[in-house]
């Protein structure tokens, strides 16, 4: 009898094994797994009690952690300016937490590999492990300005600024906004879930960040890129096209404004770009072809996911067009061309700064609690989207649609400094046109390239969008 | 009888005192972490349960020594670790939280010493297991009986959904932690008796040439039958105890493989098994939550995020959900290699944390290196207890052996497993861990058997006075 004992006793021995093997499964490989899980509270309980560090626009802390204090233990997330901030901060919540709240979580809490060493000092020394603070790129006016300016038209839509040298997110706003403290009480916790539900709920959809997030037909500021892959297959700012009052692409494309862009003779690329002549645009991105059209786009950054900056970023498309009728209108920014308000200042951007496109980037530097660097930003470019001489093309084609005589963004333009600008009028399946203006300035050294878009404004890029424009810049020139 | 199973004649009561004495120092240093950890204090009846669970452990040390001073010295000293540990994690889970409305370590210990007393008693009193051979057909009444006691009304209590605990006023009992050891003798006693109808009669099926199996006879797959309409009507479909269910069937098949060493009566058992689950599937709604909340456990509708709080509709609200389940892993993980440290955790996370999932809160504060050492710990009881089956000489001892070694681990295996996501939950006790008297005592029933079985196996046989010559000495 002893045969079938030991194959018996050998089968218990696989039963254990299976356990040992299944618990190192979990407890070993599985561990990270489920410690992230999305189900699994006991990350955000912790949370609750960490000195999280604060979160800096410039020298004011805009978010931080404050005890609080009886017999709790926990911290209060508290936002300075909470609205203005919250397309950038996010915020952060017993449960989740979104924006650079999100992304920097580790630094913020402090279990990021780079703070350990600290940690454990303060662990002998017995003090409580603070958290990393996070010094942002936003520049205090413009982004005040983004927001006077969408608060001043009542209207839902973003505004992106970046410095052209580096890709410094200066301003990225987004209307409507929302007050993070609302959702991030720790001590009424239930009110604050149910102003996260009404928010998630409305259909506004106050927590969508949509300068990085949302996609829109860029209208006419996509003619600049229609024109740097005019300009970059050799042709100059004179060369001409024709620029009908209507063409015909299946459906008439007429011009804005009504009538021919040159009195009935073909009009030049810089005259075209002045006063948004659609017709003749239309033709140049037909002339060009599909290919050259999403070369030139993805140059500038279509086309591609961009890595979190570090919050995730939306990619823009502009898919490759082979019947004319289409291409044609995605020539002018329609059809199947979308952008994210960040992707057109990258396109203002890419030309302010000879030609390339700087990675963009939201978080300047990282310090821990006793104020050592940690992380800081290395400004890279991203991609070469023109040459230099073709960036200096579009910035004087750009400069007379603020300047010139008959130009369609004058309302851009700064008392004393030059601004390049284009303007953008989009059409929409599902409502009123969209308001678009990019730009930057001062043209002859750029300091901050902008792109506003207006959602639905249903008026001209000029009128809606570029007042809005004009006060970013303004904020960042005249500090 | 094959080589080497004699176990050499040594006692090694010495080596037994010195790792019972480390189990129990294992058991209070837990509840000095734990108390430390969580209360910043030693724990203030640190004194009372050193005397009382250290002095039950020597004491039985000592009994042993005297009463079967020839037994496996491995046993005692496993078994007081696994029962220290539990007492230690229900210290921590009641008594440190300052919360002992849903159970309490000192009860615990209470309930230990009782089973320590009736582990004595059977160590004492049952000097010869192989008479429990003379009533197979008592026994087998008894487990029926067992079993059945908490379908009686008025008597039997539902609790957590499975109908198998009876309530005697003061308190609760399980009988079905008693009928598992009933059948393990009913079982060896049957099946030595007849175990050579049950091996030998066949019919082959051949393939061509090649025999494929060799099929018992239909009337010898009678008590086949009769275990598994028992384990499926009655377990399953009556008391919803599915646990108890497979615990009996997987033990009766480890049982009759033993017995007549035939892969067949497994065959046959596992398929009539499987098969009757599958053809009840549609019609035991028990069965389905069982399987959903095991292999979906974290589909939204199952686990009960928030957006199905509120949906009547959702899986979570009208079936079962699998929050302890998930829970339980969430704590492991938590734990990770070492651990949060007794007390340093939080295991109240999971839900009924202090039945089966106890598992998960040692996951949680001992880490993957607490929970390998108690299932090592468990597997070595086993393993000693098949040494002892192997090292017996009659039948009935080794069925008998290597019955209850099998129940163990299979129990272990089927509550672990459960817990750990192997297999679907279904509801059992880790031996000497789990909480409550029954689980308890039938731990220590178990475990006085082998006590007493690797006594008689491992006592050297008296020698006769002359290397040769007239006087025959004869042994029982």
């Amino acid at each position: 009898m002893n045969k079938p004992i030991r194959r018996l006793a050998v089968f218990a021995m696989a039963l254990f094994g299976v356990l040992l093997l299944n618990v190192t499964w979990i407890q070993a490989f599985q561990a990270d797994h489920l410690r992230e899980h999305e189900y699994n509270r006991r990350q955000f309980v912790d949370s609750l009690n960490q000195a999280r560090g604060a979160i800096l626009v410039g020298n004011q802390e805009v978010a931080y952690s404050e005890p609080v204090g009886g017999d709790s233990e926990q911290y209060q997330r508290v936002y300075e300016n909470g609205p203005l901030y919250a397309p950038v901060t996010g915020a952060f919540r017993a449960g989740s937490s979104t924006g650079i709240e999100q992304t920097e979580n580790a630094l913020l809490n402090g279990d990021d590999e780079q703070l350990a060493v600290g940690n454990f000092l303060d662990m002998l020394t017995g003090e409580e492990p603070q958290g990393a603070s996070v010094q942002l790129t936003i520049h205090e006016g413009a982004q005040q300005a983004a927001m006077d300016g969408f608060e001043a038209l009542g209207q839902n839509g973003a505004a992106v600024a970046l410095d052209p040298s580096t890709g410094a997110v200066l301003a990225s706003f987004s209307s409507p906004t929302y007050d993070p403290n609302s959702v991030a009480s720790v001590t009424e916790t239930e009110a604050a879930g149910e102003a996260w539900t009404d928010l998630e709920t409305d259909e506004q959809q106050p927590l969508l960040n949509r300068g990085l997030n949302e996609r829109y037909p860029p209208g006419s500021t996509f003619k600049i890129v229609t024109a740097a892959a005019a300009l970059e297959a050799g042709e100059t700012p004179e060369s001409t096209i024709d620029a009908p009052e209507t063409l015909d692409l299946g459906a008439p494309l007429p011009n804005a404004f009504g009538g021919p862009c040159n009195g009935g003779s073909p009009d030049s690329l810089a005259h075209s770009i002045e006063i948004s002549c659609n017709t003749s645009m239309a033709n140049w991105a037909i002339e060009l072809g599909g290919q050259a059209m999403t070369d030139q786009a993805t140059a500038f950054g279509f086309n591609t996911e961009i890595p979190g900056i570090p919050v995730p970023v939306t990619e823009s498309l502009a898919p490759v067009e082979t019947d004319p009728n289409i291409l044609g209108r995605s020539g002018i920014g329609q059809s199947n061309v979308e952008a994210t308000p960040l992707q057109m200042a990258m396109v203002a951007a890419g030309v302010a700064n000879d030609g390339d496109v700087m990675t963009p980037y939201l978080v300047e530097s990282v310090r821990a609690s006793d104020l050592s660097e940690i992380e800081s930003a290395s400004p890279d470019v991203l991609t070469t989207a023109v040459s230099g001489s073709t960036a200096d093309d579009l910035t004087e084609m750009m400069i007379g649609v603020t300047e010139g005589d008959e130009g369609s963004g004058t309302s851009g333009a700064i008392p004393g400094i030059q601004v390049a600008g284009k303007t953008g009028t989009a059409e929409t399946a599902s409502g009123p046109t969209h308001n678009w203006f990019i730009s930057f300035a001062p043209a002859d050294d750029p300091q901050v390239a902008v792109a506003v878009v207006v959602e639905h404004g249903g008026g001209s890029g000029g009128t809606l969008a570029a007042p809005i424009a004009k006060g970013i810049m303004e904020a960042v020139i005249n500090e | 009888m094959e080589a080497p199973t004699a176990l050499p004649p040594v006692k090694r009561r010495n080596a037994e005192l010195v790792m019972t004495l480390f189990a129990i120092a294992i058991t209070l240093f837990a509840m000095i972490e734990a108390g430390l950890t969580r209360n910043g204090e030693m724990p203030p009846s640190l004194f009372l349960y050193g005397m009382l669970f250290g002095g039950l452990a020597v004491l039985a040390h000592f009994f042993i020594r005297f009463f079967a001073p020839w037994s496996d010295p491995l046993l005692l000293p496993l078994a007081t670790l696994l029962n220290g540990l539990g007492i230690a994690m229900l210290w921590r889970l009641y008594e440190a939280t300052g919360d002992t409305s849903g159970g309490s370590a000192m009860n615990q210990l209470i309930l230990t010493a009782a089973s320590m007393a009736v582990f004595a008693g059977i160590v004492f009193f049952l000097k010869e297991p192989r008479t429990l051979q003379r009533y197979p057909y008592l026994m087998a009444i008894g487990a029926v009986f067992l079993l059945l006691l908490p379908l009686i009304p008025g008597l039997g209590q539902t609790i957590n959904g499975a109908r198998q605990w009876i309530s005697l006023g003061f308190t609760s009992l399980q009988p079905s932690e008693f009928a598992k050891i009933a059948l393990v003798i009913f079982l060896s006693g049957y099946m030595v008796t007849k175990r050579d109808v049950l091996a030998l009669a066949s019919r082959q099926i051949k393939v061509g040439r090649f025999k494929v199996l060799d099929l018992p006879r239909m009337r010898d797959t009678a008590p086949m039958a009769v275990m598994w309409g028992f384990c499926i009507i009655v377990l399953v479909i009556l008391m919803n105890d599915l646990g108890t269910s497979l615990l009996l069937f997987g033990t009766f098949l480890a049982m009759i493989y033993v017995a007549t060493q035939r892969s067949s009566w497994i065959i046959i058992g596992l398929a009539a098994f499987f098969g009757a689950c599958a053809a009840l599937y549609p019609f035991v709604p028990h069965f389905r939550v069982r399987m959903v909340t095991w292999l979906d456990a974290f589909r939204p509708d199952v686990y009960c995020t928030d957006q199905y709080l509120n949906d009547p509709e959702a899986f979570c609200q009208t079936a079962g959900n699998s929050q302890q389940l998930v829970q339980g892993l969430f704590a492991m993980a938590e734990g990770g290699m070492t651990g949060a440290g007794m007390g340093g955790g939080k295991p109240a996370y999971v839900p009924e944390v202090q039945n089966d999932f106890i598992f998960s809160a040692f996951g949680e504060e001992l880490g993957l290196t607490g929970v390998m050492v108690m299932l090592m710990a468990l597997a070595l009881l086993v393993e000693r207890g098949m040494r002892i089956a192997l090292a017996s000489k009659e039948l009935f001892i080794k069925m008998f052996a290597s019955g209850i070694s099998f129940l163990l681990a299979f129990q272990t295996f089927v509550v672990i497993g459960g817990v750990t996501r192997v297999i679907p939950m279904t509801g059992a006790t880790i031996p000497f861990v789990a909480k409550g008297g029954s689980a308890l005592l039938s731990s220590w029933v178990m475990l006085a058997l082998l006590m007493r079985m690797s006594n008689n196996a491992r006592k050297p046989a008296p020698q006769a006075i002359q290397d040769e010559g007239a006087t025959q000495v004869i042994s029982r």
